[in-house]
């Protein structure tokens, strides 16, 4: 009887959910103008198109060393954005920490700092730099490494304060400084997940950077957008099928060193 | 990291102290080579037509015009709500469509529930989906299928769907393997499985996981109106600064977004803490 009662009430309650989710889902098509039966029709037509026309052509393997030179600036400049933030994030990271931090007042203003790079999109952050920065590969490297100061930064908070405290206890019993327990016990107890993350943030950042490429006019995204204005498509399959094969190469090889550390 | 018993002895028959250690070797290795690629990142970047020191200035000069004097000049409140409102409408139909097929598609992938070359099949397909940069799928389907919300939702989509399969394929191995066995055992079919055991099991963790993607989408949406012309907030933000100039307005939008994005944080941090257990977080 009881049970039959709370099952009765977990179903409507299911039921209410999915009502209530049919009918956001309904005002977002008409805001929108949305239309998924159209959307429907149009897929197979869509992939049709995409692989008779998305395809690279012998035409088009002569912009290959443009190209890769293109996307050899972008995986440099994602990769000097991560390793950078990190620095700045680790200090972050611990200022922020409830277990080792120092004081309220510097954890809080850590965070609120980390907070505002994280939640003012990365795209936001690349029309302001463009504007006074230009069209040169520093806009590119300073918007994704100001996203990945915050990403970063909330990151390193939960690993240090999920991270085993009896090192920094036992470093505390001798009178070691601060400064040698964040050195000695914080910073090596975390690394293998810090280092997971500094990997994690790399791979966005590749994505990211075709992104803000086309929104500052810098790296392999500058490419596309140049190929994709100007129709040519060989070219956009192209620089699609690169960029595809340098994040799976990347994926891959942090899929290692994740399995040999973690 | 298991503690080795023997010792290694170097090739002149000293016990080699730093053997086993491979963990270390890799960790330190990883460092070295990310430092050498930044330093060769900074000699390589172009820096044409870049003046420090002025655009350091002038930055600054914006940041401040920008958040201190914010103001709408070329569209009033109502247009902006309503900007707003198709951002997160589009956030939320590519939200929902992704969760409801990576419902079925990790089915599919969960190892507990279908065999093992499907789970392989499922798992390539996304590597790859997720490989290609959203910004380029919204692009490339806005050629294929046409201007329009369709191809933004479709190109959100596939990210969305290669996010929530992986989620959702864990929830689903994690299901009590006594009640799939229990009800197997009644000779009861797949799908009986699926509806009386995975979905009411793992419902308040599916939501919770598409809440997560929909904080994501958010994002995804502003940047898509910018950069890909799918229109909403993000498109506004993109004119303000690259056509009209105007700081002003581009400060308000700014913070237009960075208020929803951080009620949408709150809101996705409380559901972490309370659904999730503490060793999956992320």
């Amino acid at each position: 009887m009881n049970e039959n009662r709370i099952r009765y009430k977990k179903n409507q309650q299911m039921i209410i959910v999915v009502l209530l989710l049919a009918l956001v889902t309904y005002l977002s098509s008409v805001l929108t103008d949305f239309n998924i039966l159209h959307g429907l029709a149009t897929l197979p037509e869509a992939f049709i198109w995409i692989f008779s026309n998305l395809v690279v052509t012998e035409e088009s393997l002569e912009r290959m060393p443009t190209i890769l030179d293109k996307l050899v600036e972008t995986i440099l400049m994602s990769i000097a954005a991560t390793t950078t933030a990190t620095i700045l994030s680790l200090f972050l990271g611990v200022m922020g920490s409830k277990s080792v931090g120092t004081s309220k007042l510097l954890g809080i203003l850590a965070r609120f700092i980390a907070s505002l790079s994280r939640n003012i999109p990365v795209v936001a952050w690349a029309l302001i730099l463009l504007l006074s920065f230009g069209q040169n590969s520093l806009t590119g490297y300073l918007a994704l490494f100001v996203g990945s100061v915050g990403f970063l930064t909330r990151a390193f908070i939960e690993v240090i304060d999920e991270s085993s405290q009896s090192a920094v206890e036992a470093l505390q019993a001798t009178g070691a400084t601060y400064i040698q327990i964040i050195m000695k016990a914080v910073i090596p107890e975390c690394l293998p997940q810090i280092i997971s993350w500094i990997l994690f943030m790399i791979e966005t950042n590749i994505r990211n950077a075709t992104l803000v490429g086309i929104l500052t006019g810098t790296g392999i995204g500058y490419t596309f957008d140049l190929y994709y204005k100007t129709l040519n498509y060989h070219g956009v399959a192209l620089v699609t099928v690169s960029i595809v094969v340098a994040v799976i190469l990347i994926e891959l090889l942090s899929n290692h060193v994740r399995k040999v550390i973690l | 990291m298991q503690a080795t018993t023997h010792m290694k002895r170097r090739s002149d028959g000293r016990i080699s102290i730093k053997s086993g250690n491979e963990v270390q070797l890799i960790m330190q290795l990883t460092i070295l080579i990310l430092t050498v690629l930044t330093v060769l990142a900074f000699l390589f970047f172009d820096y044409t037509g870049l003046d420090i020191q002025r655009a350091i200035q002038e930055t600054a000069y914006n940041l401040k015009v920008m958040f201190l004097e914010p103001a709408l000049s070329h569209f009033g409140w109502g247009e902006a709500i309503y900007q707003v409102g198709i951002t997160l409408g589009l956030a939320f139909l590519s939200t929902i469509l992704g969760a409801v097929l990576s419902f079925f598609l990790a089915l599919s992938a969960a190892t507990n529930l279908t065999n093992e070359w499907i789970t392989k099949i499922v798992r390539i397909f996304l590597a790859f989906i997720r490989a290609v940069p959203t910004v380029l799928w919204v692009l490339i389907f806005a050629i294929a299928a046409g201007l329009g919300s369709e191809a933004a939702v479709l190109g959100m989509l596939f990210h969305s769907i290669a996010y929530l399969v992986k989620a959702f394929s864990e929830a689903f191995e994690e299901v009590d393997k006594g009640i799939i066995e229990a009800l197997r055992a009644t000779g009861a079919g797949w799908w009986h499985i699926v509806v009386h055991a995975i979905l009411p099991s793992t419902f308040t963790y599916l939501m919770s996981w598409t809440f997560l993607r929909f904080e994501i989408n958010f994002a995804v949406a502003v940047a898509m109106g910018a950069a890909a012309g799918a229109g909403g907030i993000g498109f506004e933000l993109f004119m303000a600064s690259s056509f009209y100039f105007d700081l002003r307005e581009v400060g308000m939008i700014t913070y237009m977004i960075l208020v929803l994005a951080i009620i949408l944080e709150v809101i996705s941090t409380l559901l972490k803490n309370r659904y999730f257990p503490a060793s999956i977080k992320n």
